[in-house]
């Protein structure tokens, strides 16, 4: 049923890692309401969500530059996008 | 403890599910084929990131690009304070509101591709009302499927005309919004027409603005019929956006990976330089 979408391992765990990202949060949300807003560093009020966001969209450009500047492989961005992800989620 | 009622979940759900089977589930697809290789018959071959790789680096994608940027670019320069002006000119009171809002309504209720096939022939050098006149009146030498700088000014003419009603709509609504107390302690305070925009007009208008250019960044970065019905993207290349070269690949070339690979750099912009303005231009408000 779901060939036509061409399902690859790689692309689902993508998926199901940010799906379960959101699941966390909704979590987050339950126990504690109101989404943790705060003023972070960049002058922005951000929630749990937003930093998620944040994280993710930075983190797809981080790959896509290092792609187009440098190629293969891509541990260094990974390593970047992870520091990228614990600095949004711990200032910004 | 239950301190807020949670029932309005429920009347989201049917957009949520609409979203997923229009938006979603069609995005999953296109990740999935931007690591694979196809040549139909739905068999697919793992290619990993080298199309992203190849696209990133095509001298074709960076021209697009750039195209595509110029063309919002100048849409928005010229549409925003276009629609404001008008909108600041239009009448508040009586019996010419109307007349006025349904004409300005009137170039948005024309679907793309007419107004493409609209202005292509009013363009034409030989037979179209515009061009006849340029070109054997006015001697003015306009071609717009052979020079690149005439196909560029009639697309942005095009879109200017065919959308600057959107902005004007409105920036009119918000201007609408003003009591007239806001107007009689300007004049109180012997406020100029200039101060009046500025620190009344303008300010109140900024909501709906941020929506106006939201939704026309949105639009005109995803620009697909209009330029490819008055131009399909000629003389040359000049005129070909973004979406009309990923189309070119995607069904003319069947080069599914690439213009799937092109698609998500392409969605991974809009998104970014939407979030950045929204976010810039709510930030003052939320904090």
């Amino acid at each position: 049923m779901l060939s036509w979408m061409a399902w690859t391992w790689p692309t689902a765990l993508v998926f199901i890692g940010i799906f379960s990202a959101i699941g966390v949060l909704i979590l987050l949300e339950i126990r504690s309401p109101g989404g943790a807003a705060r003023k972070g560093v960049l002058g922005l009020t951000t929630t749990r969500g937003d930093r998620l966001f944040i994280t993710l969209l930075g983190t797809s450009y981080i790959f896509l530059a290092w792609l187009g500047l440098v190629g293969m492989p891509l541990w260094s961005p990974l390593g970047l996008a992870i520091a990228w992800g614990c600095f949004t989620f711990w200032k910004v | 403890m239950k301190t807020e009622n949670q029932k309005a979940w429920f009347f989201v759900l049917p957009v949520l599910v609409l979203v997923a089977f229009n938006a979603l589930i069609p995005m999953m697809t296109v990740v999935n084929y931007s690591v694979q290789e196809t040549f139909g018959d739905n068999v697919f071959f793992w290619q990993g990131l080298d199309w992203f790789q190849q696209i990133l680096r095509s001298e074709r994608f960076h021209a697009a690009l750039g195209r595509q940027f110029l063309f919002t670019g100048l849409i928005l320069a010229i549409e925003v304070p276009l629609g404001i002006a008008i909108a600041l000119s239009m009448p508040r009171k009586g019996i010419w509101v109307p007349v006025c809002l349904v004409l300005m309504a009137l170039p948005m209720l024309i679907p793309w591709n007419v107004v493409g096939a609209m202005w292509n022939i009013f363009t034409l050098p030989d037979i179209g009302l515009l061009g006849y006149f340029l070109n054997h009146v006015l001697g003015i030498s306009y071609d717009m499927t052979q020079d690149p700088i005439a196909a560029w000014v009639t697309i942005i003419t095009m879109d200017v005309w065919h959308w600057t009603s959107l902005v004007v709509l409105l920036a009119y609504a918000g201007l609408v919004s003003i009591p007239d107390a806001y107007y009689q302690a300007a004049k109180i305070d012997g406020a100029t027409n200039w101060s009046v925009f500025r620190f009344i007009q303008l300010p109140k208008m900024k909501t709906v603005l941020t929506i106006a250019i939201l939704l026309r960044f949105m639009d005109s970065f995803n620009i697909y019929t209009e330029p490819f019905v008055l131009t399909g993207g000629g003389p040359g290349n000049s005129t070909t956006m973004l979406s009309i070269d990923l189309v070119k690949i995607a069904l003319g070339q069947f080069d599914l990976g690439p213009a799937a690979a092109m698609s998500l750099i392409y969605f991974a912009i809009t998104l970014l330089v939407s979030w950045l303005f929204y976010t810039l231009m709510t930030k003052d408000d939320l904090n």
